[in-house]
Order: C-alpha cells, then sequence, then structure tokens
C-alpha cells in the first residue's frame, strides 16, 4: 500500500516570504520518509514561522507563543513511536521560549527543532527578535538588538545540544539534507534556518543571505566541538551553513529503558494488584 | 485521646522521631492526626509535630495538649501555655525548665552512653511509649523500615532504655488497625493519581507540593510514570499539556506562585480541550508569602485564572481519602469532558498525616474512560473539536488511528484549523460551556454534618472539613442546632443543598482559612445567598476546633 502523502494546504503568509520555500523542502523531505502522516507531529508555538504545522497535512499542535519545546518532549515522551518536529520562530525559540531552549537541550529528547531564523518578529510587525543585528547608526534599521545579539548555535553547543545545523532558505536541497539529517538524529536537533521575511527585515534580505551563505567544507569535522564553536561564531561577511556539530549521545529515552520499551509510555498499563500492594505499603 | 507536641529545632530530627513514633502508635492499635509545622529552614528555629492518639478516628488537630516531649527550652516556652494543668513535659534532665509537670529525664546520658548522642529522640520515643504503656515489639521492624541499616541497632538498644526510663501513668485500650493506612496528603493523591492510571508528571519544586513530586519520582520506574523536574512551571504544565494530547494521563502541581506561572497554559487546556489536572497545594500569599504554612486563599484565583472565559472544574479535598479518591475522579473527569480540573489542596492537607481506612481500587473503577476512539476510515478527516449535542467532542490520540489531530491554541475550527469566522468562534465558544451543562449534572453537592433541624449553618470548603465536623458535634452536645456545609465540588458551585438549608436556617456563618472570605463571596455570586458572619483565619496556622468553638462563641455574645 502506499504511504499516504503529506500535502499542504493555502497559507497566511506574505508573497515571497521565506516560509514557503521551507514548507515546501519539509514537505519534500516527509514524503522520503517511511512514516506515514499520523504517525507525524509537528508542533509549533505562535508566530509566522509557527503557523507551518497548519499547512501539512499530519497531526498538528499549536500551542502557545514560546512554548512549543516542553510541549514536543513532552508528546514524544508520551509515545515514543511519533516522530516530533517542532517548527516555530526565531522570538518563539530564543526570546519568550529562551529557558525552554536551554533546557529542552540538556533534557535531550529525541525531537527536531526547525527554527524559522527571520531576525524579526513577523506576526507582530517588525519588532526586533534576539537575533536581530546589533543596532549600527550606519543602518537605519528599522528592527535592531541595542544590546547584543543572541547566537543561538553558540549557545547551542554550550548548553550540550548534540546537533547543530545552520541552513537557509533560498538552497532548497541544503535545506532538505539538513532537515533529514536533522530528523534522522536520535537526540534533540536544532537546524537554524536563515529565512528572508520581504515585509519587516530589509537589512538581512534574500539578496543579503544569498551572498554570505556558504556551506561547510569537507575540512570541517562535524564532531570537533572546538571547531564547531569557531564556526558558530562566524556571522558576517561569510555565513557558515550546513552541520556545525553532531555526536551520538544517550536520548532522554535511551535512559530510562524501563520506560521507553516497545510499548509506548500513554500504552502502558499496571496492573491493580501492584497498585493495591503499593497503597498497602502504607499500612 | 491523647494530644501531645513533640519540638526541638529545625535539624534536630524531630521529623525523623515523628514519623516513627507515629508508626509505632499505629502498630500498638491507635489512630492518629499529625500536623507538622515548621520554618522554612533547615537548621535552627523551632519546629514540632502535633500528634492526636487514641482508640477512634481523628479529622482534625486539638490545641490543648496532654504531654509536650522538649528538645530545648524554646519548645517549652513556645507551647506550655497550650498544656493542660494534669499535662507532661518530658525533657533531659540539663534543660532549666521550672515547672512541676516537667519529667526530667537523663536522655542525654542515656544517648551518651550508647556512644551516639544523636540517639536522644529515640531515648525519648522509648520513655513516651512506656509513658503511654504501649509494646515495644514493633520497634524493631519500624526502626528496620525509617532508618540506615547501620543505625538500627543503636536506635533500638536507645528505644529499649528510655522505655526502662520511667512508669507507665497513660493507659489506651488499642483498636484494630491492620485495615488502616498511615500517610500523608500529598501521598494519597499520589496514589489516587497511580490508581487512575497516570503517566506523566510535571512540576517545578516549591512548597507544599514538592513531596508530590517527589513521590512520583520514587514511583516512575515501578508504577511507569515519566517524572520530569520541569526547568519552571510554565514547562511544567505545558509538558503535561503535550502529553495529555499524545494520549497520557498527565497531571502536574505546584502551589500558588507556581500557579501563576501556569496560568497562560491553564487557558490553552481549556481552548484546545487537553484532559490536564493540575494540583495547587496552597500557602499564604501573595508572592512568597509563608512557604511552609497553611492558608485557602486561592480559591477566587484558581476559578478565574487565565483571560477568556473557557470550562474548567475546581475540586477543593477536604481529608485524606478525598485527596485519593477525587484525584482519581478528577483524572477520569479531564478525560470525560476534556478540560482543566484543578485540585485545590493546602499545606495543612498536604504535610499531616493520619490513619485512614485502606483506600479500595476497585471504588474508583467506575471512575475509568473508554478508551479514545478510533475514527472509522470514512469519517476523515477526523474532525477534533466535531460540534456536538452536549459539546464534548470524540477524542482521537495522534498516531492511534490514520486519523490526524490537530490541536490549536488560536480559535479554530472542527478540523482545528485557525480561523477568524464569527459563526464558527461563536459555535465553538457555546460547544466549550456546553460541556458545563453535563458536568453540573454529576456534581458532588457539598457534604452535609450535623442537625437536619439547624437553626445555625456553617459553610467550609477543603481541609478545614475536619475541624468543622468537630466543632458541629462539640456544639450540638449543648443545644442540638449546628449544621455545616463542607464544599468538595466548589467550581461549578453546587447550590442545591445549600439553597435547601439557606431557606431554613436563622444565620448561615462561613469557616475559612483566608482573610476575605472567598467562598462566601462565590456563595453570594453564585447563590445569592449571604453569609451573616464570617470566622477567618490567616496568620498561617490552621484554623482548629478551638478556633471554630471560640469564633462561634464570640459571634453568639454579640448576637
Ligand atoms: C505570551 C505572548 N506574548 C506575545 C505574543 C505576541 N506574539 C505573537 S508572535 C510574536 C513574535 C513572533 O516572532 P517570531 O517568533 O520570530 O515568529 P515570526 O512571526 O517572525 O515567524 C509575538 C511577540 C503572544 N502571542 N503571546
Ligand atoms: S511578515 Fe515576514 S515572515 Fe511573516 S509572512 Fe510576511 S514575509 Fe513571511
Ligand atoms: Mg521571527
Amino acid at each position: 500500500m502506499n504511504k499516504p502523502a503529506f500535502t499542504t494546504y493555502d497559507t497566511a503568509w506574505c508573497p515571497g516570504c521565506g516560509n514557503y520555500a521551507i514548507l515546501e523542502t519539509l514537505t519534500g523531505v516527509l514524503n522520503q520518509l517511511a512514516t506515514p502522516p499520523h504517525q507525524v507531529v509537528l508542533v509549533g508555538g505562535i508566530g509566522q514561522a509557527a503557523k507551518t504545522n497548519q499547512y501539512i497535512t499530519a497531526n498538528g499542535f499549536s500551542g502557545l507563543h514560546g512554548r512549543s519545546l516542553p510541549a514536543a518532549a513532552a508528546i514524544k515522551i508520551a509515545n515514543n513511536d511519533l516522530t516530533v518536529i517542532v517548527n516555530t520562530g526565531d522570538g518563539d525559540s530564543y526570546g519568550e521560549g529562551g529557558n525552554h531552549f536551554l533546557h529542552n537541550i540538556r533534557r535531550n529528547v529525541d525531537i527536531t527543532h526547525f527554527v524559522h531564523d527571520n531576525q524579526i518578529y513577523g506576526l507582530t510587525k517588525g519588532q526586533p527578535s534576539p537575533t536581530s543585528d546589533p543596532c549600527d547608526p550606519l543602518h537605519k534599521a528599522a528592527a535592531c538588538n541595542m544590546g547584543a545579539t543572541f547566537n543561538p548555535l553558540l549557545v547551542a553547543l554550550a548548553a550540550g545540544a548534540t546537533f547543530v545545523a545552520r541552513s537557509f532558505s533560498g538552497d532548497k536541497k541544503h535545506l532538505a539534507d539538513m532537515m533529514a539529517a536533522a530528523i534522522k538524529h536520535p537526540g534533540y536537533a536544532l537546524v537554524d534556518i536563515l529565512q528572508p521575511c520581504v515585509s519587516f527585515n530589509k537589512i538581512n534580505t534574500f539578496a543579503y543571505y544569498k551572498q554570505r551563505v556558504k556551506p561547510l567544507d569537507d575540512r570541517h569535522d562535524p564532531t570537533n566541538k572546538l571547531a564547531a564553536i569557531e564556526k558558530a561564531m562566524e556571522f558576517g561577511d561569510t555565513i557558515p551553513i550546513g552541520i556545525l556539530y553532531q555526536q551520538a549521545t544517550p536520548t532522554y529515552a535511551d535512559k530510562r529503558p524501563e520506560l521507553f520499551d516497545n510499548i509506548p509510555l500513554a500504552d502502558k498499563h499496571v496492573p491493580q494488584n501492584a497498585i493495591e500492594t503499593l497503597i498497602k505499603s502504607y499500612i | 485521646m491523647y494530644n501531645i507536641l513533640l519540638g526541638g529545632a529545625a535539624g534536630d530530627g524531630i521529623e525523623t522521631m515523628s514519623a516513627i513514633f507515629e508508626k509505632m502508635l499505629k502498630q500498638s492499635g491507635c489512630h492518629l492526626f499529625t500536623i507538622r509545622d515548621f520554618m522554612s529552614r533547615v537548621r535552627g528555629g523551632h519546629n514540632f509535630t502535633q500528634i492526636r492518639f487514641g482508640n477512634q478516628p481523628f479529622h482534625a488537630h486539638r490545641d490543648t495538649l496532654n504531654g509536650i516531649f522538649a528538645i530545648d527550652e524554646t519548645t517549652y516556652l513556645e507551647h506550655q501555655s497550650r498544656l493542660s494543668y494534669d499535662g507532661f513535659i518530658l525533657c533531659d534532665e540539663s534543660l532549666a525548665i521550672d515547672d512541676f509537670r516537667a519529667i526530667k529525664c537523663p536522655l542525654k546520658k542515656t544517648a551518651a552512653n550508647l556512644g551516639n548522642p544523636k540517639v536522644i529522640n529515640s531515648v525519648a520515643t522509648g520513655a513516651l511509649l512506656k509513658l503511654f504503656d504501649m509494646p515495644l515489639d514493633q520497634a524493631a521492624d519500624i526502626l528496620k523500615a525509617s532508618l540506615r541499616d547501620d543505625l538500627v541497632e543503636v536506635n533500638l538498644s536507645a528505644i529499649k532504655m528510655g522505655y526502662d526510663l520511667l512508669n507507665a501513668t497513660h493507659h489506651l485500650s488499642p483498636v484494630e488497625t491492620s485495615e488502616q493506612l498511615l500517610l500523608s496528603g500529598n501521598t494519597a493523591i499520589g496514589l489516587g493519581a497511580v490508581a487512575a492510571g497516570i503517566r506523566f508528571y510535571s512540576a517545578y519544586p516549591m512548597s507544599p507540593s514538592t513531596s508530590l513530586l517527589d513521590f512520583f519520582n520514587a514511583q516512575s520506574s515501578a508504577m511507569a510514570i515519566a517524572v520530569e523536574q520541569a526547568e519552571d512551571e510554565i514547562a511544567a504544565i505545558n509538558m503535561a499539556i503535550g502529553a495529555a494530547y499524545a494520549g497520557a494521563t498527565a497531571m502536574t502541581g505546584t502551589s500558588g506562585g507556581g500557579f501563576s506561572l501556569m496560568v497562560e497554559a491553564l487557558g490553552f487546556a481549556g481552548i484546545a480541550e487537553i484532559p490536564l489536572v493540575a494540583v495547587d497545594v496552597q500557602r499564604p500569599g501573595p508572592a512568597t508569602g509563608f512557604p511552609t504554612r497553611t492558608e485557602q486563599s486561592d480559591l477566587k484565583f484558581v476559578i478565574s485564572a487565565s483571560q477568556g472565559e473557557f470550562p474548567r472544574m475546581v475540586i477543593a479535598l477536604r481529608d485524606h481519602a478525598d485527596c485519593f479518591y477525587q484525584t482519581a475522579r478528577s483524572l477520569a473527569l479531564a478525560k470525560k469532558y476534556q478540560l482543566p480540573v484543578i485540585l485545590l489542596s493546602d499545606q495543612y492537607l498536604a504535610d499531616s498525616t493520619t490513619t485512614v481506612p485502606l483506600f479500595d481500587v476497585n471504588k474508583i473503577v467506575h471512575f475509568d474512560q473508554p478508551g479514545p476512539m478510533v475514527p472509522a476510515t470514512d469519517d476523515l478527516p477526523y474532525q477534533r473539536y466535531a460540534l456536538t449535542e452536549n459539546g464534548i467532542s470524540p477524542l482521537a490520540i495522534p498516531g492511534k488511528s490514520p486519523a490526524l489531530v490537530r490541536v490549536d491554541s488560536d480559535e479554530h475550527d472542527p478540523w482545528g484549523q485557525i480561523t477568524e469566522s464569527a459563526t464558527i468562534r461563536n459555535q465553538m465558544v457555546n460547544k466549550r460551556q456546553n460541556k458545563l451543562n453535563a458536568l453540573k449534572e454529576e456534581l458532588i453537592e457539598p457534604e452535609f454534618w450535623g442537625s437536619h433541624q439547624c437553626q445555625s449553618l456553617l459553610v467550609g470548603f477543603g481541609s478545614t472539613s475536619g475541624a468543622i465536623k468537630e466543632a458541629i458535634d462539640i456544639l450540638n452536645q449543648n443545644e442540638n442546632n449546628y449544621g455545616a456545609l463542607i464544599f468538595g465540588d466548589i467550581y461549578p458551585l453546587p447550590t442545591e443543598r445549600l439553597r435547601h438549608f439557606a431557606a431554613q436556617v436563622v444565620d448561615i456563618i462561613n469557616v475559612e482559612q483566608n482573610a476575605t472570605g472567598q467562598l462566601a463571596s462565590l456563595i453570594r455570586e453564585e447563590a445569592l445567598i449571604n453569609c451573616d458572619h464570617s470566622i477567618l483565619k490567616y496568620d498561617g496556622r490552621q484554623l482548629s476546633v478551638d478556633d471554630i468553638l471560640n469564633g462561634i462563641k464570640n459571634l453568639k455574645g454579640g448576637f
């Protein structure tokens, strides 16, 4: 029997938005998986990027702004059979959800996190996000950071992430490779996807990214954390894209084999006599 | 019946001594009710436990003491005014306590002779057991279950030597307690959740809810529960929501401060129709308040927490049996009506231990809900929010059928797709509110206690239940004129019994552990019934039977 296909719906995005390429690429990648749509849960917070799960025929969980990661991790914990993928924005992931970003890396549940990083708050119409460029008096940027710009890849590496990658919505082939590798990676996988916002980000445009992105070459060793940290700190005239770092580490589920075996946690049953014995231990 | 207090500084081991002594009392055929009063510190200050025991069940503490074990002079000074004239103060011979009731013993010297000064509490335990004429035969087993292996022997010797220091002066005839549990309110909540099939618990430590997290952690492997100590309470509730969406019976727990952080997600569970139970183990607020003490001041908060309007249920836990049975029921109701259910407990209930009849798992089987539906293939695409007569849409779980399950914190259409349609908005708001109609049909009316011909009606909710009932019994010994309604299901507020008694009585008195009379306010709002008088306490120490009796005396004097 043919696997039912992942298809897409009409979107509410602006014409020319980088999210279209991400949606199309993700749909293609999902169709390459052996997993049928009803075994995939697409999770989002709130924002333009977070709407992605609304537009693909799979299970969908549109949670709260900033809170997609804890929900996604718990979905995977409840049913280890599901493939859980988060699509959400830079503001959602690194601003409102910053604390969850840090701690879900540490938790290392086997989920995939695609951050549509347009370096701006799109849905609320153009405020700076944590990843917006620093303010530069020469640039007349509407949205820039008075404080330091947040470096998500460097923070992810520092927090112990085991799959850290960057890609660009304008290079669908590269993006597809990154997405497929991230989904395959056991444990938490982060792909920060540079995504032009044509309506509000007039600095980090398609042309801006196109000029700067540079795929990591074969000399980069993704198991070398120091090299990855160096690459993560490069964001200027060249922006490295690719898998900066990947390491095999036990996942959340690997550490608790008694809870995560071939029966999903949600389907487990404790026999009534075991419960009664526990109760009676308080006699 | 006796009421004794064990007191000392934090770090003096009163907690461990009390737990062992309570087990010994129970095994010797006593019922008991113990409250724990401790400061938010690890060393120093003054902590005590107060144990009421005898040959009948107890549901509350009393103020008057029959005995004090004082590790230090502070304990004596703090509590001697509550000690009855014929009471005793057991203490070491070295303490500067000048009181004819003092029984000064060589506790320290005995411990020192055993080579371990720390076993002084066990010497005292032995002395207390002798005073109350209790047998020693269970001591070895209880110590084995309670202490590190290498400490059992020396503590057993200490108990035996303490036992020989005194003569028996108090006597109780033992009763059968082999079908009684001895546990705290939080443990009972944990057991109720286990019995109802909890698979996921997420929380961030916060007194007095923390022992619930500890309980689930301890039972995680054996009872197949994933337990997450989340990075904050926002993560905790969002995790529970995610787990519930994926089909796991899920719960989160906290105290008021953490609940404040959970508020947005509570509304998410409301609009997304996620079965979720959140426990609020209350402590005095606002903000950090009194971390280790008790209050019932979150009622109006949890009833209205979160922006917007959505159906929810709030159950106030009244006693340890409620902690078990109502927790199980809350998980079942959350699934049946696909909404958030909030359990209101408090520090008093959470930390007090009591004997309670063995919980019957069979009694909660009928709370079991049918498994998630599997839509027929021709029902697809599946409507997670199908519009139905009673507002309850058939619930499918992702991954269990070809159905694609979409949930949304945005307003959505029946398929869970975001919408801005005015028509659908109205349909969805109505659908969600409709669920309350069926829920209201199965609300449990407040428990009535006292004389059906009463002229004065006390109303209360939650953990003041035991004290209210005992006060009513005492009041009715003189004039059979008092009744009480004690709410467990509190939101939506069941009003039938309330209306019945309100029409009959002369006055209604609300008894609450808060400063503003939140139950009275809810009753006024929901039933248009005014309470005439209030007995309120908000010093962080639980309303006792005596407080209620004094309150009534003061009120009646003023009539
Ligand atoms: C608690 C809360 N605060 C604020 C908002 C408003 N809000 C919605 S999306 C958003 C930011 C979106 O930025 P980003 O996550 O980068 O997504 P984008 O729209 O750029 O894809 C904000 C602030 C909200 N929905 N919830
Ligand atoms: S505002 Fe920006 S991110 Fe949002 S749809 Fe338009 S172009 Fe895309
Ligand atoms: Mg953005």
